[in-house]
């Protein structure tokens, strides 16, 4: 259930984020889903991608700073109001959450976020029925 | 005028005699008193008996800011701690300061040397003088304040800091003499139209600035936005503080009261010393202080002597305005700073390496400081706010181990040049 995202520390400079996609492109790596959060001088660009282990090593090795965070991943049923739901039973179990963003997965909206407490998120999320994307899933993409 | 004339103006022939004496009763006094140099010189096989004049300096040990960390904070002072009536003290490059004692005598010394220094500069008892240099442990504040009394001048001491507060009190007690910082001086100087004091209501003539590096272009800006004469004094705390030389109203070298303080040049990497004229490494010995009496200390200034009569009468020697260091120290704000004290706060923390970069600048007038620090891999965080918070600590840290005020940039690993030898670490984008 658990999905490793890449995060990594970026100067705000240009050219830096095609770097990183250079390096990833250049390793046969395909990006699932892509967040950029940042200030005026840096940002941490976080990633989801097909081979995680072979990302970190090729990141680092060009001497990125560069780690796993784990975070999970949802795909919202495309009725009206199903995100809202989440949400809901969320708040109903005092879930938090640092951040989250969203990508297509199988021509639906998933998302992904980052909880508080990723293990107690994961227990409510299968109790209420909700799926969750897991990293097989993601890599056949 | 000339505060002293007796020294200031003695034959070459009396003051070789007079240092002579004054040398050797020094060297005599420190044998005994002071176990650090009893084993220097024992080291290098010299006996008191053999230094019977200046000429024989040259025999003597060096002394090194080091020598002064390791034996903190009084382990070179040459009396008692009952004949010691005050301590000053200066930033180290571990958090450790330099401390500096003085005698009742020490402190009679210290008044004359600023009072000839300030008399040199064209002050006088009529003279409202304003110190805006900072009070406390810093000796230039009190150094000037006790040498502007003795001249008799009326004395503000409002030390530093509060621009606005500084036009005010300059404007209404009528201050005359400005003493400062350099580039505080400019910065004063484009205040005025800020607070919209005008320049034909204050009364100033003369500033005498001190205690960081400035330029003749410096200078000139200085004359010429204040319409005043801006005088260079030169001082340290390791030699007495502000007082040990000073430019006389021709602004041609400053003078040195080298019946006090015995100058000499030396190459920095062979300390062979060096022929009048030539630039090298500027090193003090004292031989009237009585607390913490120095021999043959390495200032790392790099300036070069003049030995001719001043069109000032004043027959004392002269030292050329101090440009360069023979070591990484930087004067920021008039504070002292190595590199290597913010190597110490990036090692201290679980969160840092020391790769770092020092950036100085000068943005209207005022130094500035920038740190960039490399992120660590170990050590990544995935939020915002984390960064933020390192960001925040390792400036509090910093400021906290060199009280000066910084912006600390993060950047990516191996940005920062590695390098086999010494690493360049700082970049000072001022001009001297
Ligand atoms: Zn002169």
């Amino acid at each position: 259930m658990i999905i490793k995202q890449l995060s990594i520390f970026l100067e705000n400079k240009s050219g830096r984020l095609a770097d990183v996609l250079g390096v990833l492109g250049d390793a046969g790596i395909a990006i699932k889903a892509l967040t950029i959060a940042d200030t005026s001088e840096y940002g941490i660009l976080r990633l989801i991608v097909s081979d995680d282990a072979k990302a970190l090593e090729a990141l680092r090795s060009e001497g990125f700073s560069v780690n796993f965070t784990d975070v999970i991943s949802i795909a919202t049923p495309s009725e009206a109001g199903s995100f809202a739901n989440i949400l809901k039973i969320m708040a109903a179990n005092s879930i938090s959450v640092e951040y989250m963003y969203a990508f297509s997965f199988n021509q639906k909206a998933a998302i992904v976020m980052r909880p508080e407490n990723i293990t107690r998120t994961i227990e409510v999320m299968k109790s209420q029925g909700i799926d969750l994307i897991t990293s097989s899933e993601l890599r056949a993409m | 005028m000339i505060w002293n004339p007796t020294f200031e103006c003695m034959s070459r022939e009396d003051m070789h005699r007079c240092q002579s004496r004054r040398l050797s009763d020094m060297v005599e006094r420190v044998y005994h008193n002071v176990p650090f140099y009893r084993n220097k010189m024992q080291e290098v096989g010299i006996h008191p008996e053999d230094i019977q004049s200046i000429d024989d300096l040259s025999k003597l040990p060096f002394t090194t800011k080091q020598d002064l960390r390791d034996n903190y904070p009084y382990g070179l002072f040459a009396v008692p701690m009952s004949e010691i009536v005050r301590v000053h003290a200066s930033s180290g490059t571990t958090g450790k300061p330099t401390v500096v004692g003085y005698t009742r005598k020490d402190l009679g010394t210290w008044s004359e040397v600023v009072a000839r220094t300030l008399t040199c500069a064209g002050a006088h008892k009529h003279d409202v003088i304003h110190i805006a240099y900072g009070y406390g442990l810093f000796t230039g504040g009190l150094g000037l304040h006790y040498g502007s009394e003795k001249i008799g001048a009326t004395v503000i001491p409002v030390s530093g800091g509060n621009t606005q507060r500084q036009l005010q009190i300059m404007q209404d007690f009528g201050s005359s003499i400005l003493a400062c910082t350099p580039s505080y001086a400019l910065y004063l100087a484009e205040a005025l139209e800020e607070f919209k004091i005008k320049r034909s209501d204050l009364k100033l003539r003369v500033g005498v600035f001190g205690a960081e590096p400035w330029t003749e272009n410096m200078r000139r800006e200085i004359e010429a936005k204040w319409s005043i004469k801006a005088i260079d004094i030169f001082g340290l705390s390791e030699v007495i503080g502000p007082g040990v030389s000073a430019e006389c109203s021709q602004q041609d070298g400053l003078h040195v009261f080298e019946d006090h303080f015995i100058p000499e040049i030396v190459d920095p990497v062979t300390l062979k010393p060096l022929p009048e004229g030539h630039t090298g490494e500027l090193v003090f010995t004292t031989i009237t202080k009585e607390g913490l009496p120095l021999l043959r200390y390495r200032t790392r200034d790099l300036t070069s002597l003049n030995y001719q009569t001043c069109g000032c009468g004043r027959t004392l020697v002269r030292m050329k305005k101090c440009t360069g260091r023979s070591d990484d120290m930087l004067i920021i704000r008039g504070v002292n700073l190595f590199p290597s004290q913010i190597e110490t706060v990036l090692l201290n923390m679980s969160e840092t390496k020391p790769h770092y970069m020092i950036i100085v600048d000068r943005v209207n007038n005022l130094d500035t400081l920038e740190i960039w620090v490399e992120v660590e891999q170990e050590f990544f965080m995935d939020r915002i706010s984390e960064f933020q918070n390192l960001t925040r600590k390792i400036q509090h840290n910093i400021e906290s181990a060199t009280g000066l005020g910084v912006n600390v940039k993060l950047v990516e690993p191996k940005t920062i040049e590695r390098s086999e030898g010494k690493a360049k670490r700082v970049i000072d984008k001022r001009k001297f």
